[in-house]
């Protein structure tokens, strides 16, 4: 992270062209910290990635021969005596969603300088993650003790369970490391780094609560794909 | 010069803008291990990536002696059919990817961005650490797959399926492919971490004054590649991941119904085509992250050894945009002969034929800078020329090619492998061993030995013209590339035979020149003669260094701070030809330097 230094001005230009304003010195994004900017790039490379798995998808779909399962059926789950269709999927996009909300408000109280709240409200970001890759792993059980594999399926195309095992997977490791990441910094608010400022074991730069603002960009980054994944893969 | 073309720092001159970047807290290294091995100094970074591509550019231009031998002298060095289309394969493979990209963006832009842009380092050492040495494992599992049971993969360098991961493909029903798509996924993996670094520097780190229209070319080159990279090599990483899918856990993305040896293979429905977007959606931007870097530090060698500044450096920054954006929407030019809706050829085609638009200014603009200028025929400059005709050459292959109806008949013949290696195999390498002679006296403090690198320009230019001109006529006469064998009287006239070994004992030769080279390196660095401060009297900031070579930290005590842009050479007024970037007006009053 960019240690903020007493001598350093941060200099929010007055409205110029959007030409000048990027052709000015030192910083292209004025007032926005390395760390920040860079989450963005990166987040920008992934939505390529995804974007690049979503296309993928709609093109074997229409390329293969066998008919698309109906999602609908295929993630239902009975309930007493009746079928639910995508009722598991519905709960686990809700609870991501609030785990964003949950991040969205860590980010205000770690600028708050509020440590507890902001510890609190990660771990609870962490445990509705935690919560949403537990689900998803029943998920995945359900179905593969229904015989769906990446290479076949009871349901259709073949494809449909490489793509379901795939996409899901990779946005599943996503979550997954945002988790892991949440919890370090969970530990970390606790225990006061970002209030006094120290090291990173291996970075060996000094700790600031932006770093919490940038966690929630990856955090928030990971719920739109889903919601993108929701609506190609499992409504479509 | 358009209004808007100053900034507030550019207008009022003598002012110093208040720091905006906050002093950058180094790391110091503590032990060997952290000192050389993992080191987190981007100069010794980028010396650690240029010296593994070097290495494992050695076994592609190995590799590509082995294939010319075998075209031109069958029987010499005995090879089966497989052997020699894993030549082919790894040739390719190595030479574009582990060896260009990472020279450029690894090896250049770590040395020269933070000494470039005016900062320390790059703005997280550490990522950039772990970058070269994911890099570096990268590399390994490349290597690996030489030593593995039936070999690295044949599969020719773009990989594609059915082809790629059936039986009858060398490594393909093996680990040969396997290894080579997880090296390629790795190394997206290291790149990102690498290139948002590079990126983020250049935006978000530079020096006092160093506005973003006073950067050199080579450093908007660079990052201009290093954001295609980042977009392009998703496509490249998802593929590789899809593939991989195909082989080790039989699922069908890329594999459809195929029949193999009279048996139903078990694949179904899958698209080959979707490959070929992929692949090509990576590898036309590729083509660019390999030319743009060159672009750019081709006009910062140009312009320093012709003593003049460069013509229209506002048109060659928008040139290298323009040409970075196109080359996102021109990848099906790869494909015309793939079975794709012909409209789509008429659209790609189009794309393509305008990219000349901005890569013709560019060349205008490199021949305009040398006109009436004081050229020194340095080997850097003899390098920088050497890449003008053959970029105009290789380039102007491209319309043909860029043509649907001239590119079918052409498609798969020697003229396209003619094409791609004049103007992304041939131009950027002339680019780096120039720029190797015109950095090399800031990396070590000494000169490469002069008349070694005369002996090495003559032999690489004329060796390479001597290579690829009678591939065009080659393709014309219809020989297909990557064939094993190519029977003079069958197919062919019988002049091809001739031309062939012609062609071969060029490379032969060419290769050797390029061991000369290495050899050179190796002895000036310890040998060579003394360069002294600033040796080619250049303006830009790297050579403004408190030490040289630069120490960890790059500028000592106070980064510096910019007062006008790089190519202020030959200033009417000003005492000596030159005025580096950080001189305040007031020390050259008198000097009337036209652009800030």
């Amino acid at each position: 992270m960019e240690e903020s230094n007493q001598n350093v001005k941060v200099v929010i230009p007055e409205k110029k062209s959007f030409s000048k304003e990027w052709a000015s010195d030192q910083k292209a994004f004025k007032g926005v910290p390395w760390g920040k900017a860079m989450m963005w790039i990166f987040l920008v490379s992934d939505t390529f990635v995804f974007s690049i798995f979503l296309i993928s998808y709609m093109t074997v779909r229409f390329s293969t021969k066998s008919e698309w399962p109906n999602p609908s059926e295929v993630f239902g789950l009975h309930v007493g005596h009746y079928n639910v269709p995508l009722l598991l999927i519905a709960i686990m996009t809700f609870i991501l969603i609030t785990s964003s909300g949950t991040m969205a408000l860590a980010v205000k109280y770690g600028y708050e300088k509020n440590r507890k709240m902001c510890g609190y409200l990660m771990l609870a970001t962490a445990v509705f993650g935690a919560s949403f890759v537990g689900m998803q792993a029943f998920e995945w059980t359900k179905l593969i003790m229904e015989g769906v594999r990446p290479w076949e399926n009871p349901f259709g195309a073949p494809q449909f369970g490489s793509i379901f095992f795939m996409i899901t997977g990779f946005h599943g490791t996503h979550v997954t490391i945002g988790v892991i990441f949440l919890v370090i910094m969970t530990r970390k608010v606790f225990r006061g780094d970002f209030d006094t400022g120290k090291r990173g074991f291996f970075t060996s730069q000094k700790s600031n609560y932006e770093a919490i603002e940038i966690m929630g960009l990856y955090w928030h980054f990971v719920d739109l794909v889903w919601v993108f994944i929701f609506a190609f893969f499992y409504l479509w | 010069m358009a209004a808007d073309s100053y900034d507030d720092v550019a207008k009022n001159k003598e002012s110093i803008p208040e720091l905006e970047v906050a002093p950058q807290d180094l790391y110091h290294a503590k032990s060997f291990w952290t000192k050389y091995i993992f080191c987190q100094d981007a100069k010794v970074i980028g010396i650690q990536y240029a010296l593994t591509a070097a290495a494992i550019g050695m076994v592609g231009l190995v590799s590509s002696w082995l294939m010319r031998m075998q075209i031109a002298f069958p029987g010499v060095i005995p090879m089966d059919a497989a052997a020699y289309y894993q030549l082919v394969t790894m040739h390719g493979m190595i030479m574009v990817v582990y060896l260009l990209t990472a020279l450029f963006l690894g090896g250049f832009g770590n040395f020269l961005i933070p000494l470039m842009v005016g900062a320390r380092d790059m703005v997280f050492p550490y990522v950039n650490m772990v970058s070269y040495w994911v890099f570096f494992i990268a590399v390994l599992i490349l290597g690996a797959s030489y030593f593995v049971p039936g070999g690295p993969t044949g599969a020719g360098w773009t990989l594609y399926p059915p082809q790629a991961i059936t039986s009858g493909t060398p490594g393909g029903d093996g680990l040969g492919i396997v290894l080579m798509l997880v090296s390629l996924a790795v190394f997206v993996i290291g790149f990102t971490m690498g290139g948002l670094n590079y990126v983020i520097t250049i935006l978000q780190a530079r020096t006092r004054g160093m506005t973003l229209m006073r950067m050199p070319l080579t450093i908007w080159g660079i990052l201009t590649a290093t954001v295609l990279a980042l977009f392009a090599f998703p496509a490249l990483f998802v593929a590789g991941i899809m593939m991989t899918l195909d082989n080790m856990l039989g699922t069908s993305f890329f594999m459809p119904a195929i029949v193999q040896f009279g048996e139903r293979l078990t694949y179904d429905g899958g698209s080959p085509i979707l490959f070929q977007h992929l692949f090509w959606f990576f590898g036309h931007p590729e083509v660019y992250i390999v030319a743009l870097p060159a672009f750019g530090i081709v006009s910062d060698l140009i312009s320093v050894h012709a003593r003049k500044n460069i013509f229209g450096y506002r048109m060659m920054v928008w040139a290298i945009v323009i040409i970075g954006a196109l080359s996102f929407i021109v990848w099906a030019h790869h494909m015309y002969v793939a079975g794709m809706n012909p409209w789509f050829g008429f659209f790609f085609a189009t794309t393509t034929l305008i990219i000349a638009v901005p890569t013709a200014i560019k060349v205008y603009n490199w021949v305009l800078t040398l006109w009436r200028g004081n050229i020194k025929l340095t080997i850097p400059m003899l390098f920088s020329i050497a890449f003008i005709i053959t970029f105009v050459n290789g380039g102007l292959t491209g319309l043909f090619l860029g043509n649907v109806a001239v590119d079918v008949p052409l498609s798969d013949t020697y003229f396209v492998v003619a094409h791609f290696h004049m103007v992304m195999g041939i131009a950027p390498v002339l680019v780096i061993l120039g720029s190797i002679y015109h950095w090399f006296p800031l990396i070590t403090g000494r000169f490469l030995n002069e008349r070694l690198g005369r002996i090495h320009f003559w032999v690489t230019f004329i060796g390479s013209y001597s290579i690829y001109f009678p591939m065009h006529y080659l393709g014309f006469m219809g020989v297909t590339r990557r064939y094993f064998e190519v029977f003079e009287g069958d197919n062919f006239t019988y002049s091809i035979t001739g031309i062939n070994q012609f062609i071969t004992v060029a490379a032969l030769i060419t290769g050797a020149a390029q061991f000369l080279f290495f050899y050179n390196i190796i002895v000036s660095s310890k040998f060579g003669k003394k360069a002294g401060k600033n040796p080619w009297k250049a303006c830009s900031l790297e050579w403004q260094t408190p030490d040289v070579p630069p120490t960890h930290g790059n500028f000592g005590k106070e980064l510096p701070v910019v007062y006008r842009w790089p190519y202020d050479f030959s200033v009417p007024g000003a005492d000596e030809d030159y005025i580096t970037q950080d001189t305040p007006p007031s020390a050259v009053a008198n000097a009337k330097a036209e652009q800030t």
